[in-house]
């Protein structure tokens, strides 16, 4: 025990002597946690409109005024060749192409029908989904005028009628940053505890200091301590500076309980940093240990719900997420902060991360070997 | 240049050397074309839903069952008061509860109105967004059948078309994502790592002391995550054309010299880094933050770049990702010429110029 103290004065000792370790604790979580949210606003605002029109008619004017009033569209262009249309298009300033076609006002009136063209920009699928739909909305509106302009319907309602009325919970405004912020805060958990601790050990390889604490009477299960503890008590210190900064720059205060996140955290870095002290017993390069890092991290996080949900990823990846860290602290968190889950609702999850941590540490201890081959 | 040729033969054997570095590298482009291509959609499937049914009868059990047989639900649990909606989002098994109040059939058959409520869990904005949509239409395509579908006069039809991505797929945005980030990866953070490395070791002092160019020395190490960094753009594309059906359009020699200049600007930050800094895990913190991060942002394939706001999208205008990025979707996506990406072009190879004119001055020969 004597000796996993003066251990533990050596790491802190180099840690703190470290200028970058230290900058990484502190900038990561803020660029992170200021920067990804920010860019990550999925919301679909101002789509821009190219519209075609050949007809030039009063009608024609007033569906192109009803769409450029509704707020969703701004026009680029108004022209009367298609081909100046998709010239915007190959630009990339127009997403939208509406096509007028010649006396779409006299076929509406005479003929009863009249047709126009909608040709969206389709790169963006969900883009493109949106616009056409937000536009054939649009459209629908104006066909429902023009038609109580020409005829009178009946005000009495005769047909069966299902009125569907939604409330969504927990976040009213459709506010990503809520969504976004706590799942960075996993993520970034994720990437201080595995990295560093994964750099840390190889840099011990590399540099040679390695074998003089193998020549000590040093217990396995005790290096691998002095090396866990340090790294747990900073990941601890910057999911602190994030929920600090969550709450200075989005004002993102968890409706749980931070004793809640605390716990979980707590047992989560332990099984993260079991990941990292594993991926450093089999490396020998720092170069190697970031490549690798980086490598697990990439799975796991994508595969870790933040931005697409589990449910929906076909079968071979959901079982690839179950067994994924992340993705369990991902749900976990965001629960606590969003909706105020309690340490009673997360019971499973909890126990699940009790697994990870107790597995990948055995791991991480069966697989450290004092002698270098 | 005879020695010029064996320093980087020299530099092709420490890459080669590192067997399971290699297999990473050639294997995370496959890996992610196929967590994009196949596993991460923003379609939404098998949700799991709620039903808090106080009807009982015919019409709302037959709602039930559509919704369940729908392969956008799945109906996870019934539940039996609107208390029970707070513990279900909780634990977060559930996120819809949809609930038919008394009497659901009755009233629909003799007032010719009835009521249904969705409850949704928003903490995820735009899946419940989606889903909520979902939900209605098919409760909706149900109220359809009810009604003798009956003509309406004055009616204008919409004629929709998708330009470039008919089917919407996805793989058109994130396949330019993965070989920006896989680039940036590769050619900036793996360059300057191996650079420094020599420096840490001392090694770097023998190199400097043999009648190369010092510059040549540090050139050499760039060569093999050139070729790497080439092979990878090489995977990508071929695992998008023949796994995810995805087509060049535009022309694929065009395509592959755009893609050597990008290479050629991340080496030249990858050497911009190598220059300043003298330790490997510095020179990966500034990768990681300066270019692999802004490179994941500002890719624009996870996150829509017109959304950002203007502080970010004047920033992202300096991160040559964000040129290369739409080089490669015009030329890959939208079929589109030389003369339309020119700009972009002249912009990439501006910044490469500055980086390699910056790593040069900044370039020391002698060790502190």
């Amino acid at each position: 025990m004597r000796n996993l103290f003066f251990l533990l004065q050596k790491e802190f000792r180099q840690i703190f002597r470290n200028p970058t370790i230290l900058r990484m604790i502190l900038i990561m979580p803020i660029m992170q946690l200021i920067l990804i949210p920010l860019a990550a606003d999925y919301e679909i605002k101002q789509i821009s409109i190219s519209v075609v029109d050949q007809d030039r008619s009063p009608y024609s004017q007033k569906l192109v005024q009803k769409l450029t009033a509704s707020g969703y569209f701004q026009l680029v262009e108004y022209t009367q060749s298609y081909s100046q249309a998709m010239q915007t298009v190959g630009d990339g300033k127009t997403d939208l192409i509406l096509t007028i076609p010649p006396h779409f006002e006299r076929d509406l009136i005479k003929l009863n029908k009249a047709q126009l063209h909608l040709a969206a920009d389709a790169v963006n699928g969900v883009r493109a989904g949106l616009g056409t739909s937000y536009a054939a909305q649009m459209i629908g509106d104006f066909n429902r005028e023009v038609r109580e302009e020409w005829m009178l319907l009946p005000k009495f309602n005769e047909m069966p009628q299902i009125e569907i009325t939604s409330a969504s919970w927990y976040n009213q405004h459709f506010d990503y940053h809520l969504f976004m912020v706590p799942g960075i805060l996993a993520i970034l958990v994720t990437m201080v505890g595995s990295f560093l601790a994964a750099l840390n050990i190889v840099a011990e390889k590399e540099v040679g200091t390695i074998e003089q604490i193998n020549v000590t009477p040093l217990k396995k299960y005790e290096f691998i301590l002095g090396k866990l503890i340090p790294f747990w008590v900073l990941g601890m210190v910057s999911i602190t500076l994030g929920m600090v900064v969550a709450f200075v720059i989005f004002g993102i205060l968890p409706v749980g309980s931070f004793l809640t996140i605390y716990a979980f955290s707590a047992v989560y870095l332990l099984g993260v940093l079991g990941i990292g002290l594993l991926i450093s017993t089999f490396v020998d390069t720092q170069q190697q240990a970031t490549l690798f890092a980086f490598f697990f991290m990439m799975i796991f996080i994508l595969l870790g719900g933040l931005y697409t949900p589990i449910e929906s990823m076909p079968e071979w990846a959901q079982w690839i997420a179950n067994v994924n860290p992340p993705s369990y602290f991902i749900r976990v968190i965001r629960a606590v902060f969003i909706k105020g889950s309690t340490f009673t609702d997360l019971i499973p999850d909890f126990l699940a991360m009790v697994g990870f941590a107790v597995l990948f540490n055995s791991l991480a201890v069966m697989n450290y070997r004092k002698r270098s081959a | 240049m005879k020695i010029f040729i064996s320093f980087i033969r020299k530099e092709f054997w420490h890459v080669l050397r590192d067997r399971r570095s290699l297999l990473i590298l050639l294997g995370l482009p496959v890996i992610m074309m196929v967590l994009f291509g196949f596993a991460l959609s923003s379609e939404v499937k098998n949700s799991n839903v709620a039903i808090l049914d106080n009807a009982q009868d015919d019409a709302s059990r037959l709602l039930t069952d559509r919704l369940d047989q729908s392969q956008y639900f799945s109906v996870y649990q019934h539940i039996h008061s609107e208390k029970e909606i707070e513990q279900v989002f909780r634990q977060g098994k559930v996120r819809l509860v949809v609930i038919f109040p008394q009497n659901f059939q009755e009233r629909l058959a003799h007032t010719n109105q009835a009521q249904i409520r969705f409850v949704g869990d928003a903490s995820d904005p735009n899946t419940s967004n989606i889903i909520i949509n979902y939900a209605s239409s098919i409760i909706r395509d149900y109220q359809n059948e009810l009604m003798n579908n009956r003509k309406l006069p004055y009616t204008i039809e919409v004629e929709t078309r998708m330009l470039y991505n008919p089917q919407l797929k996805s793989s058109y945005n994130f396949v330019p994502g993965v070989m920006t980030l896989i680039l940036m990866l590769l050619g900036a953070m793996m360059t300057s790592v191996s650079i420094v490395k020599e420096k840490e070791t001392g090694t770097m002092e023998i190199l400097l002391v043999s009648p190369m160019k010092p510059l040549l020395v540090v050139l050499s190490k760039a060569v093999p995550y050139l070729v790497l960094c080439f092979m990878d753009v090489i995977i990508i594309l071929l695992l998008a054309v023949f796994l995810l059906d995805m087509p060049i359009r535009g022309s694929l020699p065009l395509l592959l010299a755009e893609s050597l200049l990008f290479i050629l600007t991340t080496l030249s930050l990858g050497l911009l880094v190598s220059s300043v800094v003298d330790s490997q895990q510095t020179a990966m913190f500034l990768s990681l933050v300066g270019f692999l991060m802004p490179a994941l942002v500002f890719s624009g394939f996870m996150f829509p770049i017109e959304n950002m706001p203007l502080p970010l999208r004047v920033i992202s205008n300096i991160v040559p990702t964000k040129w290369y990025y739409s080089i490669v979707r015009a030329i890959m996506v939208k079929g589109l010429g030389f003369s339309y990406v020119y700009k972009q072009t002249l912009i990439l190879l501006g910044m490469t110029v500055f980086f390699l004119a910056v790593a040069i001055k900044k370039f020391k020969i002698r060790l502190a």
